[in-house]
């Protein structure tokens, strides 16, 4: 009993409960989602948000990773996304005729897409994380933009004899039944939907033990000491660019996977889609819930989705008001007094709660 | 005092904000669109109310391509207004903003969806239209693109143009089409010109479905190609393409490309004393209503486009006579697209005799057996038909721009 105890106290406690908020805030709003949906009270354009939110999610608290915690500012998450999607529309595509079951191909496609996302992870991070200062900002600014011309420019295709590549142009003979994965411009076309919502929120949950495990251990700790300093993280033997080429390898690695979750989830794919705005935006979900905050990056990511959808009423105002909301928030959350204004209300609760422990104590 | 402030700017910037909103809604526009700044962009004519037929669209509104999304907004709400204005066949219109992208296309399709959409004009651009056309066949709502011209968006597999979804139609023609259409057509008018460069777009589906069709069968007539350039992305600088074309001797320059880039072409062209014959496709239209875009370096392009608005029959000058009192502007291909797919679907609910309390499977099925049977008559075609893959069957027109506007080209 008393271990029990001590078990949820420890949840609660300073350490843990941004962890165990996180893990409430998914699992919570997964089972109300799942009742909606069986109550049918859930309108067909929120379900059609379910699983791009989730995707958004997973490249941002994989993002958050890098450059909350880690402190490397990473501008081409979008670029491992498209890694990732493209991948997994691949090896989705492919496995079709011989796999039925689409949640498995699924769950291969993401595997695939994260693994794929890793590597080029960490062929980037071998040269730049030996460096101090912005490479790393500039080396993936580049990258994505040259993963989203590579695939611009790609043909792949798929028939009986295996797969078929060729560059710039489309010089692919496919047998009769043989399918394009991907052509060029056009990206992926008739990709078959097997994305679901509880996936990508069991990619969610995956996501934060990863991240969460990672920031309690030994790791975690050396990464944010190479954050904060990094001469005193070396001078009692971190391997600085080991340390950081981990949080950066798992933030690419997640993108991936959000990618191919993304990816199969709507029938065409376009390369363009993965530019710098979506890498700018991930990183506004991260900004805008809190560095280093997986918490605030779950809600922060939920609203900012959400936000341009249920201001379809608004018509031709709706982009400017958004924009105004998102200023707003930057603004009012850095200011001081609404922060001492919602510190003194955090204060006040935890002073109500404690006399009311107090008083059910006597 | 910090927050204060910014507490009163921001309720003063609100407050402007809605003040711009409802002057707009009620001075700037006419009477029938005032009803637009509120609910959406549902234009709900007065005669439509009880059994109208619930008619939506999503296009990109906002953003990169929003002239487009426009163009067949405004024409389709007029053609909604003057087919309630007859009574028969009533519409309740309702556009959505897709921002050319395939995601918000869905969410739109959804937002459509929610509203109580019965018939659909698809989407106005190609890659949110291939994203959306499995959702119409899944929910057997019946659709019609306007200006969605890729082959993804009427079939499955458009590599080998097999799985039509069968309930999808598209009232342009296709990209593959218009790249044969332009080789046939430089090729039958050497006066043109006989060697030609083309500079097109290669991150974009449309360029390079219409550029890889009009190789092929430009090999096939004979027509020489001299110079392939391509540009990406928002290049805007096209001086190496064009002096290497020029170094071609190239003496056509066929641009299958939007208007926007072809606009900074002909441009650097003209700086550079370059004059080749300037030769687009339906993409090419809008240029002449570009903002900061000077006219007069448009003279003598050539364009293939199914709609001249400069057409003298009766159909196409009311048409445009109504459009310019409204918008104040020209109409372009994309708007006559719009127009002629409203009165199409109204043709078809008539011969049908549908009624607005059908369900949409049921509607739909009304509507392809009538679309694979009818034979249409409108802005952009005479004796246009539909095969069962949803593709159309129209003659295009090739037209040059003189004193600004398109003239027809006599053959």
């Amino acid at each position: 009993m008393k271990n029990d105890k001590n078990f949820f106290k420890n949840l609660f406690s300073n350490k843990y409960r941004s962890r165990t908020l996180s893990f409430l805030i998914v699992i919570v709003g997964y089972i109300l989602i799942e009742i909606m949906m069986a109550t049918g009270s859930l309108s067909s354009m929120l379900k059609s948000l379910l699983v791009p939110v989730t995707c958004y999610i997973v490249a941002a608290l994989g993002l958050n990773l890098n450059v909350g915690v880690s402190g490397e500012l990473n501008l081409g998450q979008a670029g491992f996304m498209c890694l990732g999607a493209f991948m997994g529309v691949c090896v989705s595509g492919a496995l079709a005729p011989v796999i039925a079951n689409g949640i498995v191909r699924l769950v291969l496609a993401i595997i695939v897409g994260a693994v794929v996302a890793a590597l080029f992870g960490i062929l980037i991070g071998i040269p730049v994380l030996k460096l101090q200062g912005d490479y790393l900002a500039i080396v993936t600014l580049a990258f994505g933009e040259i993963i989203k011309s590579l695939v611009n420019n790609m043909y792949i295709g798929f028939d009986a004899n295996g797969f078929q590549f060729s560059f710039v142009e489309n010089k692919l003979h496919l047998a009769p039944g043989g399918k394009a994965l991907i052509s060029g411009p056009m990206g992926a076309t008739g990709t078959q939907l097997v994305s679901t919502f509880t996936v990508g929120v069991i990619l969610i949950l995956v996501s934060l033990i990863i991240i969460y495990n990672l920031l309690y251990s030994k790791s975690g700790r050396a990464i944010m000491a190479c954050r904060d300093n990094r001469i005193a993280a070396e001078s009692v033997g971190v391997h600085v660019a080991n340390t950081k080429m981990l949080a950066f390898v798992i933030s690419a690695a997640l993108a991936g996977a959000a990618g191919a979750l993304y990816g199969l989830n709507y029938s065409t794919l376009v390369p363009s889609k993965f530019g710098f705005n979506l890498s700018i935006l991930i990183l506004v979900y991260v900004v805008l819930g809190g560095l280093g905050n997986m918490t605030g990056t779950i809600i922060s990511t939920i609203v900012l989705v959400l936000l341009p959808e249920l201001l379809r009423g608004l018509a031709d105002y709706r982009m400017i008001i958004y924009s105004i909301i998102l200023i707003l928030t930057m603004i009012l959350t850095n200011n001081e007094k609404v922060r001492s204004y919602v510190g003194g209300l955090r204060e006040k609760l935890k002073a109500r709660i404690s006399r009311k422990e107090a008083e059910a104590h006597e | 005092m910090k927050f204060e402030k910014l507490v009163k700017g921001g309720l003063a910037a609100l407050m402007t904000m809605s003040m711009v909103a409802c002057s707009n809604g009620g001075s700037a526009a006419p009477a029938e669109t005032a009803a637009t700044t509120d609910g959406g962009t549902e234009t709900t004519a007065a005669a439509a109310g009880e059994g109208a037929f619930k008619l939506g669209i999503s296009g990109p509104l906002t953003g990169g391509a929003s002239v487009y999304g426009q163009a067949v907004k405004n024409a389709a709400e007029i053609a909604v207004e003057e087919i309630n204005a007859k009574g028969g066949v009533q519409f309740d219109f309702k556009a959505e903003d897709d921002e050319h992208d395939a995601e918000k296309a869905v969410n739109a399709y959804n937002a459509l969806k929610d509203w109580g959409m019965q018939l659909s004009l698809c989407t106005v651009t190609s890659a949110p239209g291939a994203a959306v056309a499995p959702l119409y066949q899944a929910d057997s709502t019946f659709a019609i693109t306007p200006s969605g011209s890729s082959l993804a968006v009427i079939y499955a597999d458009s590599a080998n143009q097999t799985n039509a979804y069968g309930n999808v139609f598209q009232m342009c023609f296709t990209d593959p089409n218009q790249g044969v259409a332009s080789a046939d057509y430089l090729s039958a008018h050497t006066n043109l010109g006989t060697k030609v460069a083309v500079i097109y777009k290669n991150d974009d589906n449309y360029s390079t479905g219409i550029y890889e069709k009009f190789t092929s069968e430009a090999e096939v007539k004979g027509l020489e190609v001299v110079y392939t350039g391509t540009f990406a992305g928002e290049d805007n600088d096209f001086n190496v393409q064009l002096t290497q074309a020029q170094a071609a001797g190239a003496d056509v320059l066929f641009l299958p490309i939007y208007y926007q880039p072809a606009s900074t072409i002909l441009k650097q062209a003209n700086d550079m004393g370059y004059k080749p014959t300037v030769f687009g496709v339906d993409g090419m239209d809008g240029i002449l209503s570009m903002e900061g875009f000077d006219t007069s370096l448009a003279e003598g392009v050539y364009l293939l486009t199914p709609f001249s608005a400069d057409a003298t029959d009766d159909l196409t000058k009311n048409f445009v006579a109504k459009y310019q009192e409204k918008y104040g502007e020209v109409p372009n291909q994309f708007a006559a697209d719009a127009y002629d797919c409203v009165y199409a679907i109204a043709q078809a609910l008539e011969a049908a005799g549908a009624t607005a309390d059908m369900s949409n499977a049921d509607l739909c099925t009304a509507l392809v057996g009538q679309f694979t049977s009818m034979t249409f008559n409108g802005l952009t075609g005479t004796d246009v038909t539909w095969n069962a893959n949803g593709e159309v069957s129209k003659a295009p027109k090739a037209v040059i721009i003189e004193n600004g506007v398109y003239v027809g080209v006599e053959d």
